[in-house]
């Protein structure tokens, strides 16, 4: 009898445990940018970037404050804010995606797991689509996505005026850095 | 039937995933959005037209600006409408923090040396909290002409204005900011028997943008009571500014011919109306001090 209530518990609680850990979650995620160009190199982060993860769909999305990207001159991200990205107009960049293979991630083993990610990246009003590769990496319970991709100002209708065009790289290197933990009630 | 179902499973499982991704969004953007945002860019410039407007420079952040203001435009089309003649003012100003600025400049009219301080004490919110920008400012100018009659030399302190300002600003919308400016004037020496040696000044102005890089100022010092003789006028100063990059240019009709407090505020003798419109510019150029620490 005893044996029976242990194993039914052993199941309760596991059982328990696949569904907290359904859903994973950020809210400091890093996300950050580098511009190469001719002038000066361009380069912001944002440490306040929400992101959630379901790993049984492998849906995954990401809202990220446009007004939280620090640049190292204040004066860039002034003109950043108000002439490029207008975050007043729009305050946040979304990404809504999927983890295409997220069956390949076991999340009882430790271990780095390469995943493809297919989506839309919505930046100032405007959609593209992404397809991308990342790592994300089981540690200790949590998952430590990474991935780098580039994107260019004009694919989301940003203009750059020919008086400063040389000051802009034609290419932007976005790089993504979460780390989620599992998502529980007292994540919000 | 067996194949329709399965056709709306295939239709309906995508969208399904769809409504996921809604759901999710709307969670992760709900976790954000309790912050609330500092509202930034209200003006161009440190300066609305002459006057200084709430903007200050970040940390590390010098600026130099040079001001222009030529001669009046009736002058006639012997001096070229006023371009013959011109007064100037240097200046530089500091970010010791993103909030407390340090100026020093130097102008030519009198002469005259000023520093100053400006200190952004509140900073407008975006959703909830404060309504306005609040700067303090305070300077001093100092006249450096010599007097008149070397003989009746008057003392040191005799040399020195002083101004205190409020600049209450809100930016309204993405193109409207407004200003507001209550101002004090204190001069040690003044012109005459009949004035004041403390003159209060309430400025107003703002700007409209007009495109992302150029936007359309004004400002108006208007003198609260009698404390200045009867021939000093209040200032009515239009600016048209254009930001390039670091660069911003204001292209500025005013009649005022000083570019410090002590001289457009109390003591301004133009007539809008008489054509005593002075024509000139302010040129400013930032320069990043703080150096390629890494991040």
């Amino acid at each position: 009898m005893r044996q029976l209530t242990l194993l039914l518990a052993i199941l309760l609680l596991s059982s328990a445990d696949v569904l907290a850990q359904e859903r994973f979650f950020t809210r400091t995620g890093h996300i950050w940018f580098f511009s190469d160009a001719p002038l000066e190199d361009i380069e912001a982060h944002n440490r306040k970037v929400v992101s959630i993860l379901d790993v049984g769909t492998g849906d995954m999305v990401f809202s990220v404050p446009m007004k939280e990207f620090e640049f190292r001159k204040s004066l860039m991200q002034t003109h950043f804010n108000e002439n490029y990205v207008e975050s007043d107009k729009y305050p946040k960049a979304t990404f809504k995606g999927k983890v295409t293979n997220i069956q390949a991630v076991d999340l009882e083993r430790d271990a780095a797991y390469e995943v493809r990610v297919k989506g839309v990246l919505h930046i100032h009003g405007q959609d593209k689509s992404i397809d991308t590769v990342g790592i994300l990496e089981v540690r200790a319970g949590r998952l430590l996505g990474k991935s780098t991709f580039t994107v260019t100002p004009q694919e989301f209708g940003i203009k750059i005026p020919r008086l400063v065009r040389n000051n802009i790289a034609r290419q932007i290197d976005i790089t993504v850095d979460v780390v989620y933990e599992p998502f529980t009630e007292n994540s919000l | 039937m067996v194949k329709l179902s399965f056709l709306l499973v295939l239709v309906c499982l995508p969208l399904t995933f769809a409504q996921a991704q809604d759901e999710l969004l709307k969670l992760a953007e709900a976790t954000d959005s309790a912050a609330s945002e500092a509202v930034s860019g209200s003006f161009k410039a440190t300066r609305l037209v002459n006057g200084h407007s709430v903007e200050t420079n970040g940390e590390g952040v010098l600026l130099f600006l040079i001001s222009h203001r030529f001669g009046t435009l009736n002058s006639g089309a012997y001096e070229f409408f006023g371009l013959d003649q011109a007064t100037l003012r240097l200046g530089l100003e500091y970010g010791l923090t993103d909030r407390l600025n340090v100026g020093i400049g130097r102008s030519s009219l009198e002469k005259t040396f000023d520093g100053f301080l400006k200190y952004k004490l509140l900073q407008q919110q975006t959703k909830r909290g404060m309504p306005v920008t609040l700067t303090l400012f305070t300077s001093t100018a100092i006249r450096s002409l010599k007097w008149p009659d070397e003989e009746e030399s008057l003392d040191l302190e005799h040399r020195f204005t002083y101004t205190h300002q409020l600049l209450i600003a809100r930016k309204f919308t993405e193109r409207l900011s407004l200003q507001l400016s209550p101002t004090l004037v204190h001069r040690n020496l003044v012109p005459a028997r009949q004035d004041e040696n403390d003159v209060y000044a309430l400025g107003g102005g703002g700007r409209f943008k007009l495109t992302k890089r150029t936007s359309f100022n004004a400002e108006y010092y208007y003198l609260l009571s009698d404390q200045t003789r009867e021939d000093f006028r209040n200032t009515l100063s239009l600016g048209f500014d254009i930001e390039t990059g670091g660069h911003v240019f204001q292209l500025i009709f005013t009649n005022a011919q000083g570019m410090v407090e002590k001289f457009f505020v109390p003591q301004n003798t133009g007539y809008w109306s008489k054509g005593d419109i002075y024509f000139g510019f302010n040129i400013s150029r930032t320069f990043d001090l703080k150096g390629g620490e890494e991040w």
